[in-house]
């Protein structure tokens, strides 16, 4: 394999506090601290003069939608997205057709990942039997077969007894257990947030209530059964309440935010556009606003993009027929920026932080790092480029993304893969 | 000042002048409701689909009947008719009705907003006819036209709407024509079906029967659904009724000229005793036929005719057509 000479960038690197103008070197796929004078002239030099280098970017929550669902997205389209949004690592919903809830479905997806995917793509198992929430799925066959987390993801566990058997049984493997927390029998129906816009629109509101209370009830089950418990999409004030309190007891309760939730709220349902339909709906400036203090304090551990790509005639309804969920993973990083750096003076260091070492931490994989002998995960981009998002254009194979249309701030330039370069000039390499 | 709208979608979006346009469109129109020869020469030649996909009996008939005084053809279509059925989508219905040459589209669907959605893809007029829980425009149009008619000017007047406000689109259009007319408006009923919510929109929220009723001018009943009950939302019809329920002692509370209004179908003995719905204060029956002038106004100025150009007279073969240009 090759060798990289990555000059001149701002290099940033949250494990080692690093933040400085330098290089980068790769040899062999992994991080060397220099290249010998021959190697050097036959390395790759990529100029990052006025650029970002930082750990590749990871996503512990996208739906790539194989096998089962390939009109939407495949594990390569989908990878081919994550590249050119500068992530090197994503985690995959389980939400597939069949779904994945038993060590042939991993396989099929592991062989796929192994022939399509220009990242790393890791499956994740359902808690329970087809996701149905009545019985425990093979947690430790799913693990053998390589999962790295279990959820029902779109599908909360209802019973608070099984929970708490699953987070039981799983933490004899190490396994986080991430919830989609939602209290289904609240929210019959439901379809946006339930406040004053859902009453003027006349939609079924979704209550923060109903999130809340599952968040409460995973709390209490984490510190009960000593579980890892991972919290998916957290969208309310309330929630961030309960978790900060539960941390500061020490619970093993980790949570996520998306770009969208910190970024948009459900005044701009107005106009019933279903690129803002999704679920956990957006909600309003306060709840935003908690999100924001919560990422800021470490109450909520990481930033997850929910990528869920529907095709434009499924979005294409009345709003109530439509399908939940946005594609995020071409946006997030310049969304992430312009609200968390741009918009509340968040250091950059740390946000990077929130998308690389962290989420690798949460997952128990050894990314998110630019150390020396780590596998060369790179995402090289520029803070201050203007761009116009165009979702017909990107990757993904859907286009549901609110922020199409819109002008960006932060362009990714170059994503590398263990020393491979996968994304770079607006190409998959 | 003259009509520019194409499509009617919500009250909310209207003007005050607008509304006070359609009133006086509709007053115009009321006139020829009553003659031998009902039929004016507005809309001759022009196709209306009246595309009912969810069920209705008050609201079609008056669509109907007030686009065939008109002099316009009528189309009607249903969703157990139609192609949805099928799974036909219905951006893919409403554009074949576009190819079939209509002039004009009036659609009551059970998904709110999907009017809105419809007329962004259409460039046919679209009309509202009661979109999910959202809105339903001529009924609050034709609500505010009655309340005009028995107690003029609406400005300072104490309306109250009783019953089942969360699911109402009569409630929602009600409350945005008379917020903008000037009325002050209390929603009234069980605690679960009025949330707090409603007084952003700038209307006041109480469960307190007696203290709302008293002194009301108006008082407009919503029909009470058992769905609800099952749903949890209140404990049983008879609960409904003891506290609710609009009786002979609660209407003394009222104004002594107040109406009783209710946009139908009525449940007797549940929200409304049937003595008041047919006595001296119901105003039920006129609501309806002033549904028919309304939706007359509101299908002649979105088909492009302009308030001052409205000559009712019978049409005849020779007449011109009111608002022809």
């Amino acid at each position: 394999m090759s060798s990289l000479w990555i000059k001149n960038a701002r290099v940033i690197d949250p494990a080692s506090q690093r933040d400085a103008i330098g290089d980068l070197f790769v040899a062999d796929g992994k991080f060397v601290d220099s290249l010998s004078g021959a190697t050097k002239k036959r390395a790759k030099l990529i100029d990052a003069q006025g650029l970002v280098a930082c750990p590749g970017l990871i996503d512990v929550h996208v739906h790539f939608r194989e096998p089962g669902q390939t009109h939407k997205e495949t594990i390569g389209t989908g990878s081919r997205a994550a590249a050119a949004g500068g992530f090197t690592t994503v985690v995959c919903m389980p939400n597939t057709a069949p779904v994945a809830d038993n060590p042939g479905t991993i396989q099929l997806m592991n062989d796929v990942i192994r022939r399509d995917a220009v990242i790393r793509v890791h499956p994740t198992g359902c808690i329970t039997v087809g996701m149905k929430g009545d019985s425990l799925a093979p947690i430790g066959s799913l693990k053998r077969a390589g999962v790295v987390a279990i959820t029902d993801d779109g599908d909360c566990v209802q019973s608070n007894d099984l929970m708490r058997r699953a987070v039981e049984y799983a933490k004899m493997f190490d396994l986080p257990v991430m919830d989609h927390c939602q209290d289904q029998s609240m929210t019959q129906g439901a379809v946006m947030n339930e406040g004053v816009m859902s009453t003027r629109l006349g939609l079924r509101g979704w209550p923060n209530a109903a999130e809340d209370l599952i968040v409460a009830r995973n709390v209490i089950l984490s510190e009960y059964t000593g579980a890892h418990i991972h919290l998916q999409h957290i969208s309310s004030r309330f929630s961030v309440d309960i978790i900060r309190r539960a941390k500061q007891r020490g619970a093993r309760i980790t949570a996520e935010a998306t770009p969208h939730h910190i970024a948009l709220t459900d005044d701009l349902l107005a106009t019933y556009d279903t690129h803002f339909k999704m679920n956990p709906p957006l909600r309003t400036e306060v709840d935003r606003q908690a999100l924001i203090a919560g990422l800021r304090d470490g109450t909520l551990d990481i930033i997850a993009t929910d990528h869920a790509p529907h095709t434009d005639y499924e979005k294409d309804k009345e709003f109530d027929y439509a399908p939940n969920g946005i594609i995020g993973l071409e946006t997030a990083l310049p969304v992430t920026l312009d609200i968390l750096v741009r918009k509340n003076k968040f250091k950059l260091p740390f946000v990077i932080d929130l998308m690389t070492r962290r989420p690798a931490r949460l997952i128990n994989l050894p990314g998110g790092t630019l150390a020396l002998g780590a596998e060369a995960d790179i995402c090289i981009f520029d803070p201050a480029e203007k761009w116009l998002y165009d979702a017909k254009v990107g990757f993904s194979k859907s286009s549901n993304s609110p922020w199409s249309g819109q002008t960006l701030t932060g362009r990714v330039k170059t994503t590398i893969v263990g020393g491979r370069i996968v994304f770079s000039g607006g190409r998959i390499i | 000042m003259p009509w520019t709208r194409r499509h009617l979608l919500t009250i909310e979006e209207l003007s005050l002048a607008e509304i006070e346009q359609i009133h006086a469109t509709a007053v115009a129109f009321k006139s020829t409701l009553t003659r031998s020869v009902k039929k004016v020469p507005a809309l001759r030649g022009k196709t209306i689909v009246n595309l009912f996909l969810e069920p209705s009996t008050r609201t079609r008939l008056a669509f109907d009947m007030a686009a065939k005084r008109l002099s316009a053809d009528v189309i009607s279509l249903d969703g157990s008719s139609s192609s949805t059925t099928k799974g036909e989508t219905l951006r893919d219905t409403a554009q074949n009705l576009q190819a079939l040459q209509a002039d004009m589209i009036v659609i009551r669907h059970a998904a709110a907003g999907s009017p809105l959605y419809l007329s962004r893809i259409l460039n046919i007029p679209v009309i509202n006819a009661g979109d999910g829980a959202h809105e339903h425009p001529t009924q609050g149009l034709l609500d505010t036209f009655t309340m005009k008619e028995r107690l003029g000017c609406l400005r300072g007047r104490k309306v109250v709407i009783l019953g089942d406000i969360l699911f109402s689109r009569v409630a929602r259009s009600n409350i945005h024509a008379l917020t903008k007319m000037g009325a002050a408006v209390t929603l009234v009923g069980p605690s679960t079906l009025v949330p707090q919510w409603f007084t952003a929109m700038g209307v006041r929220v109480s469960h307190d029967l007696r203290g709302a009723l008293a002194d009301a001018e108006v008082v407009m009943l919503l029909r009470i659904q058992h769905e609800r009950q099952a749903a949890g939302l209140f404990p049983s019809i008879g609960e409904y009724t003891s506290m609710f329920g609009l009786n002979k002692t609660r209407a003394s509370w009222l104004n002594p000229k107040a109406i009783i209004m209710h946009p139908g179908p009525i449940n007797r003995g549940v929200e409304i005793d049937s003595e008041l719905a047919d006595g001296d204060r119901s105003v039920i029956l006129q609501q309806v036929t002033n549904g028919i002038a309304v939706r007359m106004a509101v299908l002649y100025l979105c088909a492009g005719g302009q308030p001052e150009n409205v000559t009712p007279a019978p049409a005849t073969e020779t007449s011109r057509p009111a608002g022809a240009e």
